[in-house]
């Protein structure tokens, strides 16, 4: 009877885990995308308050909206998901140099 | 007791010493623009020996035996000849309303390229020539050029070319908004920006003579001093204001406005540090 209990704890949980797995794997929605799109807009923006955007970043972001122009959300969010991490990059770089750069100069 | 009272009278001693002997911290983060010329041209001249200082002016030509005979024959038949012209004609052409660029420069704008950029007290920035030049047109009521190539290359090569020899004679005056300019200047060289992650000094001051892909990387020392370039990689002319924001976008950075505050700080720290080397433009380079 306790084999019984656990085995059906097993499956509900799986069930579970398949359920989670099914929907993560589900398209993207142009809400999905504007919201990656916003996310990733932001953090470039700070990164352009620091003097340090990347062209990669602009890159990125531009796929990002061709893709979701064309319908294609899933490359929409996955392209802002990519301009938002180069975004976050560059932001560590530029405050990370605030004074890294002194130990460069030449003295 | 009495040991106690040396070894307390001994700390005391060193402490007044140490406090004689090491500045106060924030001594040392005070710019000291004469000692930084100094230390930077002596780390260029002790990484060449070789080279004689007025040499570095010509970047990569000065690095490499076969680059310096290529050179040679090109200043035969020099590529920024064209624009040499073009700047000359345009230069004493007048403007719509009878005056010229002559009224707007001391000396009339003959042999005065080694003196910019130059640290204008009324505005508290720096003034380079390029922001001068198209200063001087919107005050004539003709519209600015475009600061990256074409006629503004055209017009600064033509004033490079009447100061060709004399030294750049860079001043920073005793005023902490210069002060300032000169240290932003110096951080923007320095500071690691892009994806890949350099700094102009990346190339410059620790690779100079090196290769990156098939160019031999300029020294920093004198970099300015040959501006404006025809480079054969551009397949033109380009000024200042080109160079460092192609530079950015080499490194995958998203350039700035040229003549933004950065870049002109920039222009003026690089042009300081080089203080005393001749000017050679207009040049050429690969």
């Amino acid at each position: 009877m306790r084999n019984i209990t656990r085995i059906s704890r097993l499956v509900l949980a799986s069930l579970l885990l398949m359920a989670a797995a099914t929907s993560a794997m589900a398209a993207a929605s142009e809400a999905d995308f504007k919201t990656a799109y916003a996310a990733a807009e932001t953090a470039n923006k700070e990164a352009g308050a620091l003097r340090d955007q990347w062209t990669v970043t602009a890159t990125a972001l531009a796929a990002a909206k061709k893709a979701a122009d064309a319908g294609d959300f899933d490359t929409g969010v996955s392209q802002s998901r990519e301009a938002e991490a180069l975004a976050k990059a560059s932001i560590f770089q530029a405050t990370s140099e605030k004074d890294a750069w002194k130990d460069r100069a030449i003295r | 007791m009495r040991s106690a009272i040396h070894f307390a009278s001994a700390a005391l001693a060193l402490a007044a010493l140490a406090s004689v002997a090491a500045p106060p911290a924030l001594a040392a983060d005070t710019p000291n623009p004469a000692a930084d010329a100094r230390a930077f041209q002596k780390y260029f001249i002790d990484k060449f020996p070789k080279l004689k200082l007025a040499d570095f002016v010509n970047g990569p030509y000065s690095l490499n035996e076969d680059m310096h005979k290529q050179w040679e024959e090109k200043e035969q038949f020099p590529p920024y000849e064209f624009s040499l012209d073009m700047g000359k004609e345009m230069f004493s052409k007048p403007f719509k309303n009878g005056k010229s660029y002559a009224d707007c420069f001391p000396n009339k704008g003959i042999g005065i390229r080694q003196d910019y950029p130059y640290f204008d007290d009324k505005e508290g920035k720096v003034v380079t020539l390029e922001l001068a030049l198209n200063r001087c047109r919107v005050a004539n009521g003709e519209a600015p050029f475009s600061y990256v190539k074409d006629e503004m290359a055209a017009l600064t090569a033509y004033m490079a070319f009447t100061s060709r020899g004399k030294p750049f004679d860079i001043k920073i005056p005793n005023d902490p908004r210069a002060l300032e300019a000169y240290e932003n200047g110096k951080r923007y060289f320095y500071t690691r920006r892009g994806q890949l992650n350099f700094s102009c000094a990346s190339c410059h001051v620790q690779n100079p003579g090196e290769r990156i892909r098939a160019e031999i990387l300029a020294p920093a020392l004198g970099i300015l001093n040959a501006m404006p370039i025809y480079r054969s990689e551009w397949g033109g002319m380009g000024t200042i204001s080109r160079r460092f924001t192609t530079c950015n976008v080499q490194t995958r950075g998203v350039p700035l406005d040229p003549q933004s505050d950065e870049y002109r700080d920039l222009e003026y720290y690089l042009s300081y540090v080089s203080n005393g080397l001749p000017i050679s433009g207009p040049g050429a380079r690969p």
